[in-house]
């Protein structure tokens, strides 16, 4: 009896999925992206690589917490290693889903803490090929979407999302998001421009459970325009470490705690 | 105040301490500024010239952390050796309190070049010779205690010994001197310390903060011992106590700062010594904006406004120049991003609306690796000739930094 209970709820799982819209879609990967956890620490090695191979090295601790739900408040801190000249720099957003992140940044050679204007989330983070956004999310209801088709991206079966910006002032025309069905994570990104032309790939490279939760620990964003890509490894990637909110804070902007930089 | 030998006997008494985690950086810099309009007082063509080396030691274990930042530097100008202990202090951190004790630099305040709560010493030299801009700040030999409770964080910083901000050097520089034939000269320091608190919280999506100093002018006034047939000039620094607030949030696209403080002058509360400043009030209004990716604009309205103005003027000698009741000042940042934040164009103005001062700061920093980078820039000044910048329009240098970071 229980066996057969359980094998109906299987057959109405894939029904459920697909019923879900290409908002509440990317909600859940959003949510298996970029919440999992209470809170999350990495140490987050980024490789600026050019068309000519050359490479230079952004090197920072990665910590977040979330203030409550799944797709509600964040805050990260991030500390800076690499490169020698932003050595023990550290930088904290407060994110709200739905306005203006707040941001500020401590600037150790002149020991000042300093408040940051954000409006432009589309900007590079730490001038990679990575955009504030691509880093720490973008808000589900800026754009409107709709499962195109499935497809498989390796032998993972994927929902393709086409997202369309609703604001007109937006630096790109559409995108594409390749999810996984089974864990909802972004596998592949493709960013058109308004004149359709294919400008930015993500692609998420190695997949690993880390406390249960499935994590992307390489990810790739390249500009097909420029041949310049990023390559960023979430090295000793950790969730509910049980970081204090009071680290989020000027007290330890200036102060970072070793134990949690580190 | 702290020796080269006392820093190395830091560096090498250290690594016993096995289970601290200890980490060793450093640089190497060249450092040149040549004058573009005139030579300087002494004859020479450069305002700066020097190579440079610091080692900083960074050990942590538990709750304590010893820094040290030693500088070693030739001076190709007459100075020869120097060397310097930029910062060296141990950290203990509790939950909700912390302290740190030794030589710190500390920055309060929101102004970009422009000073309302920051009351802690600065090197002026160092921003009109070129320098990179982490010499603009002095370090202090203090106890900062920080007590951290839930309503709000509280840092006080106690200085036994005074220290003053630099000035620049005379040989160098051409400084406004009403009595310069006077060549008998002293300096006399306080020979007490001073005490700073600054309170601060968030209100409403603000940063709010409220700052007490009380100490001395960090910058020294002269006194005569004659105003007729002057023989001898004292260089002093006069008791100030500072009372001042600021706020910080966002407004619109960008970022708001206002700043306020009441410098109050107890050795001259009624305005009619002359060899000592008025009190003042001093405020800021900043905005700062992205307008475009890596692109940052920067704003800033600041204005000081002498108390007793009446009684200033009453008391100023025949053919001293008297300054204004109201000094106006804007200024204006650009700093724009290129090729992947390797290469920053930024630019810095500032304009004195009371008496034409002004100041410029363009600058190119292109970072050729993760570890070697290199700034060209030029300092230009201008304006009334005994003001602030006026009196250096003939100092107008350019510059250039290299350094290799390890």
């Amino acid at each position: 009896m229980k066996h057969g209970w359980i094998w109906i709820i299987a057959a109405l799982l894939p029904l459920q999925a697909q019923a879900f819209s290409g908002g509440e879609l990317m909600k859940q990967s959003q949510a298996a992206f970029l919440y999992p956890g209470k809170d999350f620490k990495a140490r987050v090695v980024m490789k600026l690589i050019n068309k000519d191979g050359h490479e230079r090295v952004r090197e920072m601790t990665m910590l977040r917490k979330n203030s409550g739900e799944t797709g509600g408040n964040q805050k990260y801190f991030m500390y800076f290693f690499q490169p020698a000249d932003v050595k023990d720099m550290t930088f904290m957003i407060h994110k709200y889903p739905a306005k203006d992140d707040d941001r500020w940044m401590f600037i150790p050679a002149i020991s000042m803490v300093k408040r940051i204007a954000a409006q432009d989330k589309r900007s590079s983070f730490v001038g990679s090929d990575f955009t504030y956004e691509d880093v720490s999310g973008r808000d589900i209801e800026d754009d409107n979407h709709v499962i195109e088709r499935e497809e498989k991206v390796g032998n993972r079966d994927c929902y393709v999302i086409k997202s369309t910006p609703k604001g007109a002032d937006s630096d790109f025309g559409y995108k594409f998001t390749w999810v996984d069905k089974a864990n909802f994570l972004p596998l592949r990104e493709a960013q058109y421009d308004k004149k359709g032309v294919h400008y930015k790939q993500f692609t998420a490279d190695e997949i690993t459970d880390i406390k249960g939760v499935p994590t992307a620990i390489r990810r790739t964003m390249k500009n097909l325009q420029t041949g310049h890509r990023t390559e960023a490894a979430y090295l000793k990637t950790d969730y509910d470490l049980g970081i204090e909110d009071s680290l989020f804070s000027e007290r330890f902007l200036r102060q970072p705690p070793r134990k949690w930089v580190e | 105040m702290l020796s080269r030998p006392l820093l190395f006997a830091v560096l090498l008494l250290t690594p016993p301490t096995v289970r601290a985690e200890v980490t060793l950086s450093g640089f190497m810099q060249q450092n040149t500024a040549f004058n573009t309009v005139a030579a300087n007082p002494d004859g020479r063509h450069y305002k700066w010239q020097e190579e440079r080396a610091q080692i900083k030691l960074d050990a942590t274990e538990g709750d304590w952390r010893l820094l040290a930042k030693g500088d070693l530097a030739y001076d190709h100008l007459g100075r020869q050796d120097e060397s310097e202990l930029r910062e060296g202090y141990i950290d203990y951190t509790s939950g909700n309190w912390d302290l740190r004790l030794g030589r710190q630099i500390i920055t309060w305040g929101l102004g970009d070049l422009v000073f309302v709560n920051d009351f802690f010493p600065k090197d002026h030299e160092a921003l009109f010779s070129g320098r990179p801009l982490e010499y603009l700040k002095r370090g202090v030999d203090a106890l900062k205690l920080g007590a951290y409770p839930e309503f709000a964080s509280f840092e006080l910083v106690l200085t036994p010994n005074f220290r003053d901000s630099r000035i620049p050097d005379a040989n160098r520089f051409r400084l406004y001197d009403p009595m310069s034939t006077v060549v008998n000269r002293e300096t006399v320091k306080p020979e007490q310390g001073d005490v700073a608190l600054r309170a601060y919280r968030d209100i409403a999506g603000f940063d709010a903060a409220l700052y007490l100093y009380r100490g001395f002018q960090r910058t020294p006034s002269m006194r005569p011992d004659n105003m007729t047939a002057p023989t001898r000039i004292t260089y002093f620094y006069p008791k100030l106590a500072i009372y001042g607030a600021s706020l910080s949030g966002r407004a619109g696209d960008g970022v708001l700062s206002l700043e306020a403080a009441y410098y109050d002058s107890p050795d001259d509360r009624a305005g009619n010594d002359f060899t000592v400043p008025n009190s003042q009030t001093r405020l800021l209004v900043g905005y700062q904006i992205q307008p475009l990716e890596d692109v940052s604009l920067g704003f800033q309205y600041y204005a000081e406004a002498m108390h007793n103005y009446g009684a200033y003027l009453a008391a100023l000698p025949a053919g001293f120049p008297p300054d204004k009741r109201w000094s106006h000042t804007v200024t204006a940042r650009l700093t724009q991003f290129y090729l992947h934040q390797t290469l920053r164009l930024s630019a810095y103005a500032s304009y004195n609306a009371s008496n034409g001062d002004h100041f410029m700061n363009p600058e190119l920093r292109y970072s050729f690796t993760d570890k070697l980078w290199g700034a060209v820039g030029a300092n230009l000044f201008g304006g009334n000739p005994w003001g602030q910048f006026g009196q250096l329009a003939r100092d107008d240098n350019a510059y250039l930094q290299v350094r290799y970071e390890f």
